[in-house]
């Protein structure tokens, strides 16, 4: 009842990508490349303290020995990594200290992304920290946030800020070894969003944060790091958008959540990178390592609503290391056009007692290609370990695809585990029903579609889930066939 | 309210409607009844605008638009609604959320507002009582997990709700015990008005004890072959539709 049907018609009206455009503020860049001197340049850039320079060194060394993993359902040109701008920021390095000092371009940019911040400030409450290009150019709400301790900043802000706390965590759930993305990213990245939440205090907002990459040939490497200390609670939203390109953009993102005991971590994303054109020309290439731990009687959850990327290669997992403790994976993932998904879930189970749910809706049109992956991992000790999963796919069109590949390892006997799965065509009987009530096709089918997606999106707040709504409908334009 | 002349329709290549007649006055309630594989529902279905069928011959005025020219949405919109012999289940949209999008869609159509929140619950309210439909139904998925009888409750309240011009009702009748058929058959009646017509398909006469028509016409090989007062139907229940086969053979 709460969507906003007219909204959706206005959007429906926007045939080419909506967020398609290109802001234009001057780069201090480095040289195209990546050797030990670009590293070494990021660093000093960013006035980053040795320990950090040793780790991406370190980082960089094991990375050059790696070879790009090929296992997953999806197929594209390799990136060069010599072709690419490692390190990329606007101009004015000077933060704002309230919202009239920041620059009109960008904010017409935010008004575009449809994210006005004094908009979002009045009527959410939301603290929203924009990453444009890799420096956090507007934070809000700090203040208020750091009256209960919370920390919430970009991550180089965090290495100034708050070292102890990051080196303490970082690298700690996702370490640099774990694959090629994350070893790269490990090397390179440039910034990203910190997070932390001390023992005890229940954050009273959700926390959002923009990214958005800018810079033609910019490889975005993020990194987030989220800590909820013990008995602590906090939502965190991130969402993005891209502009319109024609060469391949790399992201490759690494999230980290550490959720001690008793605590719970929420961590939303409405994700919408550049698809690529109707030829599957374009369009981001978005490899990420999303993974989360939780300690003694913690929770994670994990939702996604996946619509954009020319190719996307995403696992958020939990590690469930703790006994009791919890992680739910609640995932739409949409492709169209030649758009290639290979997302899913790990659930590893090491504690006893623990718990994982796994919500999984593929969406394919066009002559996409969606798939499902998922491992649910029962360790020896894991004693009455529980997980369900429940898989299902709604195919738009006779050419698209759906694979699902779920892995089940199990050394527990006490363990219970259940798999359901489905596959659906879209009904023409659906759409004729709609369309009798006098409702259009294109309304017809954000309906049916935002229906069977309705467990998911109801994990997401409200304005995300009315964002996502938006979303889906705009992806899926014209997509019935 | 509709004249249809002619109207000749068909399926991948197979004729199913094969010059049909048939006019129905505003104010007026016509029952259609014929034996299983008539045309009944390929009726309903073209004059809906399904696009699986070829109209390849004739007339369908709609309170003076050129029905056949109007696209399905479009006919929704100018008042056609059909209340369909098996409706389908769309999960996770509530019925609430269907019914508020499609009332807006017709209202744009027509050049009105919006309805509010307020104003849109209290006619859900107002009308789900016309079909006696529990409240809990009308903010569940539409149709899903609902009983036979349920889902016949649920197409006459959307009727009730969309306040269409014209109304068919496809075998509404159909899976319904004596309760529910009293309770269907009141709502349609409640709705009934000088403005609007409604045309009622079954294969029993029972449903016209309740909904008593002005015309019933029996529908057989595509066309109607005969039309009479609500009389004819009781005469169809008793003897069955062989004296018409009869007669069209002999003919
Ligand atoms: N896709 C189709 N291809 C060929 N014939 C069809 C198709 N769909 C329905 N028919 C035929 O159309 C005729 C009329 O069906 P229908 O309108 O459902 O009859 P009624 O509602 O009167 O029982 C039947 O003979 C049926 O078999
Ligand atoms: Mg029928």
């Amino acid at each position: 009842m709460g969507y906003t049907e007219n909204e959706l018609a206005k959007d429906l009206e926007n045939q080419e990508y909506k967020f398609g455009f290109v802001t234009n503020i001057e780069s201090d860049k480095a040289p195209k490349g990546l050797n030990e001197g670009i590293i070494r340049f990021i660093s000093a850039k960013k006035e980053e303290p040795e320990w950090l320079l040793d780790f991406r060194l370190k980082a960089f060394a094991l990375w050059k020995e790696m070879t790009e993993p090929e296992w997953a359902h999806v197929h594209y040109e390799k990136p060069d990594f010599q072709d690419i701008t490692y390190y990329s920021a606007p101009k004015q390095t000077k933060k704002y200290e309230s919202w009239d000092d920041v620059d009109p371009e960008m904010k017409e940019t935010m008004a575009k992304l449809g994210i006005s911040m004094e908009e979002q400030q009045r009527l959410t409450g939301v603290a929203v920290d924009f990453v444009m290009d890799s420096v956090s150019v507007a934070t809000s709400f700090k203040s208020k946030l750091a009256e209960l301790g919370i920390v919430f900043c970009s991550f180089s802000e965090a290495v100034k800020e708050h070292p102890e706390l990051v080196r303490k965590y970082m690298g700690t759930v996702v370490p640099m070894t774990d694959n090629f993305y994350a070893a790269l990213n490990s090397a390179v990245f440039t910034d990203g969003s910190f997070c932390y939440i001390p023992s005890g205090v229940r954050c009273p907002m959700e926390l959002s944060t923009y990214f958005r990459i800018n810079e033609g040939g910019t490889g975005q490497f993020e990194r987030t790091l989220v800590v909820a200390d013990q008995g602590a609670y906090v939502s965190y939203l991130e969402g993005c958008t891209a502009p319109q390109r024609d060469e391949n953009q790399l992201h490759a993102a690494v999230v980290e959540l550490i959720a001690l005991d008793d605590a719970e971590i929420k961590y939303s994303t409405v994700q919408n990178w550049y698809p690529g054109d109707k030829e599957g020309k374009g369009g981001i290439y978005n490899f990420v390592t999303k993974r989360g731990l939780c300690e003694r009687n913690a929770k994670i959850s994990w939702t996604q609503v996946e619509t954009g990327s020319a190719v996307t290669w995403k696992y958020p997992s939990c590690v469930l290391k703790g006994d009791n403790s919890i992680g739910e994976f609640y995932s739409v993932a949409v492709t169209n056009n030649y758009q290639q998904a290979d997302t899913g879930t790990k659930m590893i189970h090491l504690g006893k007692n623990t718990k994982s749910t796994i919500i999984s809706k593929g969406i394919s049109a066009g002559k996409s290609q969606n798939s499902y992956r998922g491992l649910v991992q029962i360790h020896k000790n894991a004693d009455n370990a529980r997980n369900f999963s429940q898989c299902d796919s709604l195919l738009m069109t006779d050419e698209c695809g759906a694979h699902t590949f779920p892995y089940i390892e199990c050394k527990n006997s006490s363990a219970k585990i259940e798999h359901e799965a489905t596959t659906s065509k879209i009904g023409e009987d659906q759409i004729f029903y709609c369309l009798q009530r006098g409702i259009s096709e294109e309304k017809a089918i954000s309906l049916i579609v935002n229906g069977y997606c309705k467990e998911v999106l109801n994990q997401l707040p409200m304005e995300f889930a009315v964002e996502a709504q938006k979303l889906l409908a705009i992806s899926l334009e014209g997509s019935v066939g | 309210m509709i004249t249809i002349k002619n109207l000749h329709a068909s399926i991948d290549g197979k004729e199913i409607l094969k010059g049909l007649n048939l006019e129905v006055p505003a104010g007026q309630v016509h029952a259609i009844m014929g034996p299983n594989g008539a045309g009944k529902s390929t009726l309903a279905s073209v004059l809906a605008g399904r696009e699986d069928y070829e109209v390849t011959d004739g007339t369908v005025d709609f309170d003076g638009v050129d029905l056949l020219e109007l696209s399905t949405e479009d006919r929704a919109r100018e008042g056609m609604f059909l209340a369909f012999q098996y409706p389908v289940e769309i999960p996770g949209v509530s019925n609430v959320n269907f019914l508020r999008t499609a009332l807006n869609e017709i209202r744009e159509y027509k050049g009105q507002e919006a309805i509010s929140a307020k104003d849109f619950m209290a006619m859900v309210r107002e009308k789900s009582a016309i079909v006696e439909l529990d409240a809990k139904l009308a903010s569940r998925a539409v149709n899903e997990g609902f009983s036979g009888g349920e889902k016949k409750r649920n197409e006459i309240f959307q009727m009730a709700m969309l306040e269409p011009k014209l109304a068919i009702l496809d075998e509404t009748d159909s899976g319904l015990d004596i309760d529910a058929l009293r309770i269907v058959a009141n709502g349609v009646n409640k709705l009934r008005s000088e403005k609007n017509a409604t045309i009622v398909i079954t294969h029993y006469q029972r449903l016209l004890d309740y909904i008593v028509p002005d015309v019933v016409h029996v529908l057989y090989n595509g066309r109607i072959v005969k039309s009479g007062p609500k009389e004819l139907a009781l005469e169809l229940e008793e003897k069955g539709y062989d004296w018409i086969k009869a007669e069209q053979e002999a003919k």
